[in-house]
């Protein structure tokens, strides 16, 4: 090799590595950095807050209850793509989609615009006493919407490589659906499964823009936790903000960890 | 060839299809289409006259200039940033490369609203970056180029993942030959690479756009949001529904909405164009 050819992947590699410490590590960094930075008596203190502790409960919560339906809905709509074919397929694997693609800001408004007094559905709700908007199935719902299309895509893609030999074996020798479903097509699915599972767990328990229009942001009632971050940011309690966000954080390395392993096993 | 004869057959075979189908269909419905559906009527509501003064008020007008200006000048930073990351990501061997392809993923992974109180903390004026900046004359945080940042930042991974597999898919024998001819490594790469890799790179370009069109919880904490100056659409809509202005709020929304919707048909587009040259 030459002296000059040697030189530019050189050169390259540095650019590449040193705007990836400005850009992505830095901030990455930072979060530990400034919720530490009075030490670690303080760091405790600001998460043993009870709205920090109430708005760290709330994500949970909502998490636990969006992931599970985000699994039926993936795993039946890969099911369904992946086995059949029926008129209007294509338009389905498009409109799964769709939700990538939509802000998830206008998503809330779409929520408020239907739920809300003014919404369509709003004078009934009102007449009937269900609370939707500023309460837990308003966050779980916008929740769905954001996250909804990363189990399915994750599955879809190996269901389709796989072909459906296995599973149409299983019916010859007499299986039930559900049998053939729990003993053929979820062991070899499990590991996009569990993949797309924690995308969508780390997406549900960040999510910021659409939850923030239909929660109302009420301290210790419908305040998730990064909601709790912008509060305590507003407040000038930056100290308590970087707390917050740093059990987000820590969440999003964990998810970054098990990606890592996971990719891997899943292809 | 048992492929595209299997699904045929599994019609008949499997079991599941009224159990998926309703399943999905059951849920695209309420999760989905009813509240799209809530805003595009509510959007009727309003009428042509009213939609048009709502969108060419110069609050409105001066927020969609920020947001695209904005946007654009996050995407035209993620085209060289992702364009040089998957391209060192897919040629080079050396140390810490895995663990640099990793950190890509950071930003899919952050909620956003953490980054932007990170971003804003680092390029505050006390902040590590802010320091440097600001004897420089260079202010960052409340002026667009905080928002560009924002932007830039959660919308990081989608040109180099894109690209990426392009590029390692190419057939190496297009690039030999054009080394045997004599070609220079920056003429293979501007001839030979770069065509290959264009549908892609646009592609991934036009969803890093279209994210940035969209994002709300980095920016919000970075910009400011003076009315006029530092104020993002997404972030105008949802001052005009707690002014309990629906038909405001639902104007903007539709307009970005709109440009969302393109900016996907698009991509769909240059992804299936950059598909065809992967099978090549």
């Amino acid at each position: 090799m030459t002296r000059q050819s040697r030189l530019l992947p050189r050169l390259l590699i540095a650019i590449a590595v040193l705007s990836t410490l400005v850009m992505v590590v830095a901030p990455l960094f930072y979060i530990f950095a400034a919720a530490f930075a009075q030490g670690w008596r303080a760091y405790v203190q600001n998460i043993m807050d009870p709205l920090t502790l109430h708005a760290i409960w709330l994500t949970v919560l909502v998490a636990l209850i969006v992931v599970p339906l985000n699994i039926v809905f993936g795993v039946a709509a890969a099911w369904l793509i992946a086995r059949f074919r029926f008129p209007g397929r294509s338009l389905l694997v498009t409109a799964i989609e769709i939700p990538f693609s939509i802000s998830p800001i206008i998503a809330g408004i779409c929520y408020l615009l239907l739920y809300g007094r003014q919404g369509f559905l709003g004078p009934w709700l009102e007449a009937h006493d269900i609370q939707i908007l500023f309460a837990l199935p308003g966050i779980v719902l916008v929740t769905l919407f954001v996250t909804s299309p990363f189990v399915a895509r994750e599955v879809l893609p190996l269901m389709q490589a796989q072909g459906s030999e296995q599973e149409e074996a299983a019916v010859t020798l007499g299986a039930s659906g559900w049998q053939i479903f729990r003993r053929v097509t979820l062991p070899n699915i499990r590991w996009a499964l569990l993949y797309g599972a924690v995308l969508c767990t780390a997406r549900a328990v960040g999510e910021f823009g659409g939850v923030s229009v239909v929660s109302g942001s009420i301290r210790g009632q419908t305040n998730t936790l990064p909601l709790h971050v912008e509060l305590l940011f507003n407040d000038l309690n930056v100290a308590g903000a970087f707390a917050a966000a740093s059990t987000l954080t820590l969440i999003a390395v964990v998810t970054l960890l098990l990606k890592a392993v996971l990719e891997g096993r899943a292809r | 060839m048992t492929d595209i004869a299997a699904p045929i057959r599994a019609k008949r075979v499997l079991p599941g299809f009224t159990l998926s189908l309703g399943t999905v269909l059951l849920y695209m419905t309420v999760i989905v289409l009813l509240p799209v559906l809530a805003l595009i009527l509510k959007g009727a509501e309003i009428g042509p006259a009213r939609f048009w003064d709502i969108i060419t008020s110069a609050r409105t007008l001066a927020a969609l200039r920020l947001t695209i200006t904005a946007a654009l000048i996050a995407t035209a930073i993620n085209a060289v940033y992702g364009l040089l990351m998957a391209w060192v990501l897919t040629r080079y061997e050396f140390p810490g490369r895995r663990i640099l392809d990793a950190l890509i993923d950071v930003p899919f992974a952050l909620p956003t609203a953490v980054a932007g109180l990170s971003l804003t903390a680092l390029f505050s004026g006390n902040g590590w970056f802010g320091q440097l900046l600001e004897p420089l004359g260079i202010s960052v945080t409340y002026t667009i180029w905080g928002v560009a940042l924002a932007m830039s930042f959660t919308s990081i991974p989608f040109v180099v993942r894109t690209v990426q597999p392009v590029l390692e898919d190419l057939d190496p024998a297009y690039e030999q030959a054009a080394r045997t001819l004599g070609a220079s490594e920056f003429t293979i790469f501007r001839r030979v690479v770069f065509p290959q890799i264009l549908p892609a790179y646009l592609a991934g370009c036009t969803i890093a756009l279209a994210r940035s069109l969209g994002e709300f919880g980095a920016v919000v904490f970075i910009a400011g949001n003076l009315p006029f100056k530092t104020e993002i659409a997404a972030l105008l809509a949802f001052i005009r529904l707690e002014e309990y202005d629906y038909q405001g709020a639902a104007a903007i929304a539709l307009v970005l909405l709109f440009f969302a919707l393109i900016l996907l048909f698009v991509s769909n587009r240059l992804q299936a164009r950059a598909m065809r040259f992967k099978e090549r």
